[in-house]
């Protein structure tokens, strides 16, 4: 089921004037800024489907770019985004494509800043409910809805048994999990949603796992 | 999960002599893991957010793009008048469906019901139906969760999404949802509530998502009056003891697959219907220019 929650249908709480359109896009701006860890100095947005032909009806670039600055879906700062990046000192280029891609309302974004850069795509399928779709050129599907944690790894057995054996340890209980790579035995992702939040303590000793690369939080 | 569509949802509030809004808040409560104050809460807050949209909207707002806003404004004052030919609390709820769309229009704060292109509809006529039926508090908060028992069937199920589904997903859905809200809120059983949304979803069958300019103004303001009036109709005659010949489960489906067969240009793409019409391109154009589809 793709939604859960009577707050899915009676929600979210926003600012027009679309549910889709502006509160979607806002969460996945937000989803990227998360798994980025840090305000970017700068974000490439490329915008397909409806999103592309009626952005700029429907707020969806200030709405990102809202998300992108960590602001809520009823932040009221959101219809003044763009300025608010522009004094931040954080660039923004937005590109509308023409390509037909599987849903409707998908934007890819890339953020970088001096030390690293990171691309994901998003998609919103209504109501205000979004799914991270790929992150770094991995497919994935994340809802930004209960606290998670990506970890990149080396594709090698036993890997994804010792960062579950430490969540157990911890007693940390996993609720959705999915491991996906790009080619057999290189660069692989785990993708494991929690019902607790995961202290800054567990991160590093998953980190310190041999053919661990990488570990990124994700908070409800 | 509790219910998966309105046949288990209905047998499981007649088998149990509950309310709809009463399975729903029992499944947020297993689902969420939250406590019932905590649920109940948040859903008085959404409920405040809404009363506050109204009364905005009815105080009179305008979009930045001066399409919309005004409309509900001239509505009361037309009620007040004492020449409306439709009854008060039918026109009382289009005003306030319209009130709520104006602020959305306008990038003011409401709440998703489910979609906020469709978020007049819920509000409107709950709104309307509180003066006939004076509801508590609780009451009116029960009227919330009945509308998201109905509208997370139709979201699992088939769509509440313009782009992938149509109108018919959106406001079609806000009206199924407020039908069904308003049935059980004047004391119709559950049965009946379906019903309701039945017989209102009937009536949005095939409904395109063509909003001018890409905006959420044209038609949507005016869809959401459509749509809280058709709900307020079919709650009527669901109450009246009519029912729908088509069970609200295979209604539903049937607009899931009109809207998978929907050319695209009437699916949230401002490229047919009315965004297309002479009148539309024009406004398109005096709103964005040249430059409304350039590279940013």
């Amino acid at each position: 089921m793709k939604y859960r929650s009577a707050f899915d249908i009676i929600g979210p709480v926003m600012i027009g004037p679309s549910s889709s359109h502006t509160a979607g896009a806002a969460r996945i701006g937000r989803v990227a800024r998360t798994l980025f860890g840090r305000q970017p100095t700068k974000a490439e947005i490329y915008l397909y489907g409806s999103f592309a032909k009626t952005y700029k009806g429907h707020g969806t670039d200030v709405a990102i770019v809202g998300g992108i600055l960590d602001y809520d879906t009823f932040d009221e700062r959101i219809p003044g985004s763009l300025q608010l990046a522009e004094q931040l000192g954080m660039e923004i280029v937005f590109s509308v494509e023409e390509a037909v891609v599987d849903h409707p309302n998908t934007v890819r974004i890339k953020l970088f800043d001096d030390d690293k850069e990171m691309e994901l795509v998003g998609i919103s399928i209504g109501g205000g409910s979004i799914e991270i779709i790929e992150l770094n050129s991995f497919a994935l599907k994340l809802t930004g809805e209960h606290p998670a944690i990506l970890v990149v790894h080396n594709d090698q057995f036993g890997v994804i048994s010792k960062v579950t054996y430490l969540l157990a340890q911890h007693e940390i209980n996993i609720g959705h999990m999915e491991v996906s790579r790009k080619e057999k035995g290189k660069m692989a992702l785990m993708v494991i949603e929690v019902d607790q939040n995961i202290d800054q303590n567990l991160m590093d000793e998953i980190a310190q796992l041999p053919h661990i690369t990488q570990v990124i939080k994700m908070v409800d | 999960m509790l219910f998966k569509n309105a046949a288990e949802l209905v047998e499981l509030a007649e088998r149990e002599q509950i309310k709809i809004a009463e399975v729903m808040i029992r499944q947020e409560v297993k689902v969420s893991g939250r406590t019932r104050e905590d649920i109940i809460a948040q859903m008085d807050r959404n409920l405040t957010v809404m009363e506050q949209a109204v009364e905005r909207g009815l105080n009179g707002v305008t979009s930045v793009s001066g399409l919309t806003g005004g409309d509900a404004v001239l509505l009361q004052k037309y009620i007040k008048s004492g020449k409306a030919l439709s009854g008060h609390t039918l026109l009382d709820a289009v005003s306030k469906a319209v009130a709520t769309n104006e602020v959305n229009a306008a990038m003011g704060t409401i709440c998703a019901t489910p979609t906020a292109g469709s978020a007049g509809v819920v509000p409107g006529t709950l709104f309307a139906v509180k003066d006939v039926l004076n509801p508590t508090r609780e009451e009116m908060i029960e009227f919330l969760f009945t509308s998201a028992a109905f509208g997370f069937i139709v979201a699992n199920n088939a769509s509440i999404s313009g782009a992938a589904g149509g109108c018919q997903a959106e406001v079609g859905s806000a009206s199924g949802m407020a039908a069904a809200a308003i049935t059980e809120m004047a004391g119709g059983s559950p049965s009946q509530a379906a019903h309701a949304m039945a017989i209102t979803l009937k009536n949005m069958l095939g409904l395109v998502c063509d909003p001018v300019a890409g905006l959420v103004e044209v038609p949507c303001v005016k869809r959401n009056a459509m749509g809280a009036s058709n709900a307020m109709t079919a709650a009527d005659m669901a109450l009246a003891g009519i029912t729908s010949r088509i069970p609200c489960d295979e209604v539903i489906d049937a607009m899931y697959r009109i809207g998978q067969t929907m050319p695209s240009a009437l699916r949230e793409t401002a490229e047919g219907g009315l965004a297309a019409t002479p009148t539309g391109r024009r406004l398109e154009k005096e709103i964005f220019g040249n430059k409304a589809k350039a590279v940013k």
